[in-house]
C-alpha cells in the first residue's frame, strides 16, 4: 500500500524547487503562437500626447533611443511602423510638446531617434515609447536606464493585430 | 573642567552634530545638478520631501526628550508643532508632484505605479495623516492606546519614508541621504526603547 505522505519538509522542498525552477525560467507557459506580444508597461502612457510628428531628431539630440518592432507569432520585422517617443530631458519635461517626437522603423524593423539627454524624473531616469496606430494593438513602454549617465536606451515591440 | 562645563560642551557638540547631519543633505539637494532641468513647482515639491525627512529626524528626539534644552513638556509641544509642519511638508510634496505630472501621482496614490518607491511613500503619507488625526483625538483615547497607536504609526512613517527615499534617484546625494536616513532610524529605535511604549503603566 502506498501512503501519500506530505510532511512539512517535503512540502517545503517541493515548493522551493518549483519556485527555483520558475524563477530561473525553466518552466515556460506553452506558446503555440511563437513570439508573444509585448504588453504595455505600467505608467507607460503617462503624459502621452497623441500624434507626435515624425522628426529628424528631438531637440538638440545627443542621446539615442533605439529598438525593434516585430510581429507577434512569427516574429517578422515590421517596417514603416511609427514609434512615438517622449521623456524628461535636459530640454524639457514629459508634458512639454517639444519633448515628443516620432520615427519610422526601417526594413529590418529597427528604429533609432536622436533626442536630448534623458535625466532622472519621478525617481528614475526613464523614457516613454508608444506604438499607437490602427494596424496593431496599442503598446506603451516605459524602459528605465540602468544609469543616469547612459547616452542611449532601447525598447523592443512585438505587436499583435488589432 | 566643571560638571556644568562638560554638560555645556556636550550640549554644543550634540547640536553641532545634529546641525551637520541636517544641513549637509539639504545643501547637497539644493545644489543638485538635476535642478537645472526642473520647473520651480517640481523643485519645491522635491525639497518639501527633503525637509520632511529632516523633520522626521527631530520627531523621535523631541518625543524622547533627547534634544538638550528642549525636553519635557516643552519638547512635546515642539514635537506637536513639528508634526504639523510634517503634514504641511507632505501636502506640498505630493501637491507639487501632482502639478508636475498628474498621471504619475495618480498611479502612485492608486498603488499602480511602476516604481516601487512610490508605494512606500504613499503608505508613509497616510500614516502621517493618520498620526495627525490621532493626535487631534488624543484626549478621547486611553493613554496606553494612544501611545501604542502613535508609536506604530511613527514606525510605519519612518520605515516607509526611509525606503521611499533610498529607492529614489533624485536630488538628494547618496551618502548624505543614507546618513540622514540611518540617523532617523536610529533615533526612532532609541526613542521607542527609551519610552518603553509596550510596558503597562499604572494609570
Amino acid at each position: 500500500m502506498t501512503k501519500a505522505l506530505t510532511t512539512r519538509r517535503t512540502f517545503l522542498a517541493a515548493t522551493g524547487a518549483l519556485v527555483a525552477t520558475g524563477a530561473t525560467g525553466l518552466i515556460l507557459p506553452a506558446r503555440a503562437q511563437g513570439v508573444a506580444p509585448t504588453q504595455s508597461m505600467r505608467g507607460g502612457a503617462n503624459n502621452y500626447l497623441p500624434g507626435a510628428p515624425i522628426v529628424e531628431r528631438i531637440g538638440g539630440g545627443g542621446f539615442w533611443m533605439t529598438g525593434t518592432v516585430r510581429r507577434a507569432g512569427d516574429g517578422a520585422p515590421l517596417s514603416g511602423q511609427r514609434i512615438q517617443i517622449w521623456a524628461h530631458t535636459t530640454e524639457g519635461n514629459e508634458r512639454d510638446p517639444w519633448s515628443h517626437g516620432a520615427t519610422l522603423t526601417n526594413a529590418n524593423g529597427e528604429f533609432r531617434l536622436e533626442m536630448p539627454q534623458i535625466v532622472p524624473t519621478f525617481g528614475q531616469p526613464h523614457g516613454h515609447l508608444a506604438y499607437d496606430d490602427d494596424e496593431f494593438r496599442t503598446v506603451f513602454l516605459r524602459p528605465v536606464m540602468s544609469s543616469a549617465s547612459d547616452t542611449s536606451l532601447s525598447a523592443d515591440f512585438v505587436l499583435e493585430s488589432a | 573642567m566643571s560638571h556644568a562645563g562638560t554638560t555645556g560642551a556636550r550640549r554644543i557638540s550634540f547640536w553641532l552634530a545634529l546641525l551637520i547631519a541636517v544641513v549637509v543633505p539639504v545643501v547637497f539637494a539644493a545644489t543638485s545638478p538635476l535642478l537645472a532641468w526642473r520647473d520651480p513647482v517640481y523643485i519645491v515639491a522635491g525639497f518639501a520631501g527633503v525637509v520632511a525627512m529632516v523633520l522626521l529626524l527631530f520627531q523621535p528626539l523631541l518625543a524622547a526628550g533627547q534634544l538638550p534644552g528642549v525636553s519635557g513638556p516643552r519638547g512635546r509641544r515642539v514635537h506637536r508643532w513639528v508634526g504639523g509642519a510634517l503634514v504641511l511638508a507632505v501636502v506640498i510634496h505630493v501637491g507639487g508632484l501632482w502639478v508636475t505630472s498628474p498621471p504619475d501621482v495618480i498611479d502612485a496614490l492608486l498603488f499602480a505605479s511602476p516604481t516601487p518607491f512610490s508605494a512606500w511613500g504613499v503608505i508613509a503619507m497616510w500614516a502621517v495623516f493618520a498620526s495627525a488625526l490621532l493626535a487631534g483625538l488624543r484626549r478621547r483615547l486611553r493613554p496606553r492606546h494612544w501611545r501604542r497607536a502613535h508609536t506604530l504609526l511613527a514606525a510605519v512613517i519612518v520605515v516607509g519614508s526611509v525606503v521611499h527615499a533610498m529607492l529614489i534617484e533624485g536630488t538628494m546625494e547618496t551618502v548624505s541621504k543614507t546618513a540622514l536616513c540611518a540617523l532617523v532610524v536610529v533615533a526612532t529605535v532609541m526613542a521607542i526603547t527609551k519610552l518603553r511604549v509596550w510596558v503597562k503603566r499604572a494609570p
